[in-house]
């Protein structure tokens, strides 16, 4: 997988959002959403971005689909660098890069049909696209599992489940290359999860679309990914193929979120490491390692010198000065 | 099970919790406001259309020797100090009232929608725009229409230009504050992420959603608009003399008020209906429009 070249490549991705402090201009800090993250997606993979809330995930997601303008760093998509395109070249470039949002009720417009929804993106690109619109509409509804007789219906006719697949029907319009799914199932019943989970599986054999699959959900990730990052305060701790990741997490961070994550038995216990305190703000951050302030093993060297992801063999990064590699 | 239990297909009444009457008589039996608002806002313009055939008289023609004279057969409301017929004057005078309301509502939605659409969806304009409406919004409507007034000679047109641009930042305030909240909707950026273009997000997306209150609040500023009208009227501030507005009449049978209050009153009575009806209207249609509203009284 490695040999083939990254559908999606992200290097040093950063996002800041300035705060106004004062009344007159800029006298207050910035919040570093995200800080530095790179990461590669070859095709037909997935890979799962976890992290607590407020870690800089979904902005990571919107700043490589431009929905917001990433601070510094580059995004390539397909071998051609899509950060710093013009709104017009930009907008040609999204037919290979959609995305699935967390919400199927408020990502619809409540006041279009669901062949309306889904022929949007399609009646976008019409020129460029082959066939009748209303054949690759129908085609999609087949894929996704919805019936030809709910194309006329508004969106609150549908249930969570459906919406998403709807959303999903129109992420796949275009046939892009990468989908981007923040939190794409973290809405649902985990009945439904499994339905929708399932058929991005299905999508993905078929289609051979690479996912970035944002989500704080450990199991879904487990599930779907084929390598998982861990996300803290804004930067990427820990990556790695998913069986190394859950099976010898090596950050300390990776290490408590795995051992918070509930386990289906009931006599099962374990020794759970608990973290002390509170995520820093992503305002006033620690000095070093942002994780040295909470880390059960931390060091002098820590708090002086910010730890670079490095292989540590096997495919496995970890941002860390006290894993041996 | 108890035996008194029916079967739900024999408890219709369980399951249809308010039984809704189709057709257009169950939609105006189920919106009086509406029904009333809208059936007396008919009339009028109807009277407005219909004045040649309704007016007994001709509205300008003077009749010093019949001044000022009491509601009788041939003078339905009266003369007024020139002996012009009241009823007939009335009558036209709808034709300025709703002219003038109905313009200043139709100029502020269409202007206030365009400003309104560009300050809310360009980050840059919206502050220089929003602070010009401020400005505006800062001096009170009447005061700013009699400036503009003053500025210009009195017809009606004018009228209709002084207080458009008094609602204007209304209408746009309400347009940005609807198109920012609707620009950050999942949808539109969904709509975005799908490459489609700012100009079919605007009218597909965003559009829809600031049509309904913009026409509840284009009712208000009608009504709204045809008070102001009269006010400046009633001042010398708004349309000529000569013209027959309500506020015209009034300010003519200012002066008589004590000994011959008919003068005053039936032009009165006839713009409070008229403001009343196109005021229901706009509550009836904020409900309609607005089913989360619908229950507040």
């Amino acid at each position: 997988m490695s040999q083939t070249p990254p559908v999606l490549d992200v290097r040093d991705l950063s996002k800041t959002f300035a705060i106004r402090r004062s009344f007159f201009g800029r006298g207050g800090g910035a919040v570093h959403a995200v800080d530095g993250i790179s990461f590669a997606i070859a095709e037909g993979e997935t890979l799962g971005l976890v992290g607590e809330s407020g870690c800089g995930k979904s902005t990571a997601g919107r700043a490589i689909l431009r929905l917001t303008e990433p601070t510094a760093g580059e995004v390539w998509l397909d071998g051609e660098r899509i950060d710093g395109l013009g709104a017009g070249e930009m907008r040609l470039k999204r037919r290979d890069i959609q995305v699935v949002f967390q919400d199927p009720y408020s990502s619809l417009n409540p006041r279009l049909r669901a062949r309306d929804i889904v022929a949007e993106p399609l009646r976008n690109f019409a020129s460029a696209i082959p066939g009748g619109i209303e054949e690759r509409v129908a085609d999609l509804f087949d894929r996704v599992g919805l019936r030809p007789d709910q194309m006329d219906r508004f969106p609150h006719e549908f249930s969570g489940g459906q919406r998403q697949r709807l959303v999903i029907a129109r992420a796949l319009a275009l046939k892009p290359r990468v989908i981007i799914c923040d939190e794409a199932v973290s809405a649902l019943d985990v009945s439904v999860q499994a339905q929708v989970i399932n058929l991005l599986a299905r999508l993905q054999r078929e289609t051979g679309v690479a996912f970035l699959f944002i989500s704080h959900d450990l199991a879904v990730v487990e599930h779907v990914s084929h390598r998982v990052a861990v996300m803290y305060l804004g930067r990427i701790v820990e990556i790695a193929d998913k069986a190394a990741l859950y099976g010898q997490p090596r950050h300390p961070y990776t290490q408590a979120l795995l051992s918070a994550a509930p386990v289906p038995d009931p006599d099962g216990r374990r020794d759970r490491t608990i973290l002390k305190g509170e995520v820093p703000s992503p305002i006033n951050r620690p000095s070093g390692c942002h994780f040295r302030t909470r880390c059960p093993s931390a060091a002098a060297e820590c708090a002086k010198v910010s730890p670079v992801l490095r292989d540590v063999g096997g495919n496995h990064h970890v941002a860390c000065h006290l894993v041996e590699g | 099970m108890p035996a008194t239990t029916l079967a739900a297909t024999e408890r219709p009444d369980l399951f249809v919790v308010r039984r809704r009457r189709s057709g257009v008589l169950g939609f105006l039996i189920g919106n009086p406001r509406i029904t009333i608002g809208g059936g007396m806002l008919a009339l009028v313009v109807l009277m407005a259309i219909c004045a040649p055939l309704l007016a007994t008289h001709d509205p300008l023609s003077l009749a010093p020797w019949l001044r000022a004279r009491f509601p009788s057969a041939e003078h339905w409301f009266g003369t007024d100090m020139l002996g012009r017929d009241i009823y007939s004057r009335v009558i036209y005078g709808a034709r300025v009232s709703l002219t003038v309301g109905i313009s200043v509502a139709v100029l502020t939605s269409v202007v206030g929608l365009f400003i309104g659409l560009i300050a809310g969806y360009l980050r840059w304009a919206d502050g220089i725009l929003m602070r010009v409406m401020d400005g505006l919004m800062a001096i009170p409507s009447i005061l700013l229409a009699v400036a503009l007034m003053a500025l210009t000679r009195g017809s009606m047109v004018n009228v209709i230009i002084a207080v458009t641009i008094a609602d204007i930042p209304r209408m746009c305030r309400l347009v940005r504050g609807v198109v920012l909240s609707a620009r950050e909707q999942p949808y539109v950026e969904a709509a975005v992420a799908t490459g489609t273009r700012t100009h079919v997000i605007i009218r597909r997306h965003i559009l829809p959603n600031t049509l309904a209150p913009m026409i509840v609040q284009a009712t208000y500023i009608c009504a709204s608009a045809m008070i102001v009208e009269a006010i400046l009227s009633f001042i010398g501030a708004g349309t000529p003399p000569t013209t027959p507005s309500w506020g015209n009449i009034m300010a003519e049978g200012r002066a008589l008020w004590q000994i011959k209050p008919f003068i005053v009153f039936f032009p009165a009575v006839f713009l409070s209906v008229t403001v009343l009806a196109v005021n229901l209207l706009g509550d009836g249609l904020r409900d309609l429009l607005d089913p989360r509203a619908a229950t507040r009284t």
